[in-house]
């Protein structure tokens, strides 16, 4: 049974507003899984060189690539993390 | 599509009530042979009887070699598979307390048979913009998949009923997921998956009457990576777990290494009524739990059911992701 009242999740009073902020860094995660998503299938994915060039060394470039956007992404995430949860962080 | 329904029916019920039946005889033997630890958020010396993987495996894998007997495809059985390996590496773990880098290694193992079966698809499909193929990257993902997922489940694992439910609400999501792009096999198995662990949290929800432990918390980890990856639904996935994975994702920046779980500083301390509450210690680990009671001391059952939420906020986001996967920009 939902109880809005008081004891329960994210409505106490507005006493446990830490918990609004767990909720805008899922979603700051899920926003950054989509667009990570889409620089890798239209920047990355595409990325070929001439015939002559050994189909191995494109494949490195790509996962070079996609291990650089995973890079940005946790530090991105960290940013976003200290960002939202900075007051807790400090306690 | 009648078909198809009959067969969820079947193999869903075999895993609910085979896990639901077995599992109250498994707290009677290992209580009598002493196989009991503290539950250590409960006042006095409350025994609960651990490792609970072994009624979760048999009902897991009876469900999913019906389900296989219906489909006898390469995927299905490579889900049985990883299961039953996955709960092997869990087993060990519960027997013998193992290093911190164990399970990440035993469990990359595990997605062995996912390459050699050829149960998988290399091109990673990402919602809204299509698909990319990158074969050499995405076999280091089916290797990484399954420890992720194992150590990731087995790191929520902190208070009464949560791994079991996160699992249920996620596997449900994920069930729907491939429904919504008509992976209907694959979605069935993660149905299977869904019953078995919630016919574990009846008796796994506070209060506890059985832990899973590490052989529990790994089958159902191992299972649903290895899901994941044969029903091409990984970024699905990942976002349906998003709460474990940010628990992860927590530790892993604060503590900044790979560490067994028992090694480390506990990041919540006990009021007098055995709230929970947050840790004055520097350099505990920042988790999940820690930042829920930052603000406001929580009962254990509290947090359980704000970790539950969040899941239920994940899985519709998991959903939503499924359409966009119909949808090309």
């Amino acid at each position: 049974m939902w109880n809005f009242s008081c004891d329960n999740g994210i409505f106490y009073g507005g006493k446990n507003l830490i918990s609004v902020k767990i909720y805008a860094f899922i979603f700051s995660m899920w926003i950054l899984i989509l667009v990570g998503g889409g620089l890798m299938v239209i920047f990355i994915g595409p990325i070929s060189f001439p015939v002559d060039i050994d189909p191995k060394i494109t494949s490195v470039v790509k996962i070079s690539l996609a291990l650089f956007l995973i890079f940005i992404w946790v530090l991105i995430l960290t940013k976003i993390k200290n960002w939202i949860f900075r007051s807790q962080l400090k306690s | 599509m009648q078909e198809q329904i009959i067969i969820a029916i079947i193999v869903s019920s075999i895993a609910f009530f085979s896990v639901y039946a077995l599992t109250p005889i498994f707290i009677k033997a290992l209580t009598s042979r002493n196989l009991t630890v503290k539950d250590v958020n409960k006042k006095g010396n409350v025994m609960i009887p651990r490792p609970g993987g072994i009624p979760i495996v048999i009902g897991l894998v009876a469900a999913e070699i019906a389900l296989y007997l219906f489909f006898p495809i390469s995927e299905i059985l490579a889900v049985i598979i990883v299961s039953v390996l996955g709960f092997c590496v869990g087993l060990v773990d519960d027997r013998k307390v193992m290093g911190g880098w164990f399970k990440p290694l035993a469990l990359a193992f595990c997605a062995a048979p996912i390459l050699l079966l050829g149960a998988y698809d290399s091109n990673l499909s990402f919602p809204l913009f299509g698909s990319v193929q990158i074969p050499s990257l995405y076999l280091a993902l089916v290797v990484f998949m399954i420890p992720i997922t194992g150590n990731t489940i087995n790191s929520i694992d902190v208070l009464n009923g949560v791994a079991s439910g996160v699992v249920t609400i996620a596997s449900f999501a994920l069930a729907i997921s491939l429904f919504i792009m008509q992976n209907y096999e694959i979605g069935i198995a993660s149905l299977c998956l869904a019953f078995a662990s919630l016919g574990f949290y009846k008796y796994h929800k506070f209060p506890s009457r059985i832990f899973p432990g590490d052989s529990g918390a790994l089958v159902l980890g191992s299972t649903y990576g290895v899901i994941a990856i044969v029903g091409h639904v990984e970024v699905i996935a990942a976002i349906a777990i998003l709460p474990a994975v940010i628990n992860s994702f927590l530790f892993l920046t604060s503590v900044k290494k790979i560490v067994e779980h028992r090694e480390i500083k506990n990041p919540v301390l006990h009021t007098d009524d055995f709230k929970l509450k947050t840790t004055d210690e520097k350099t505990a680990p920042i988790t999940l739990v820690r930042l829920i009671v930052a603000k406001l001391p929580l009962s254990e059952k509290q947090i359980g059911t704000e970790i539950f939420k969040l899941s239920i906020f994940c899985g519709i986001l998991a959903v939503i992701t499924a359409f966009f996967m119909e949808v090309k920009i």
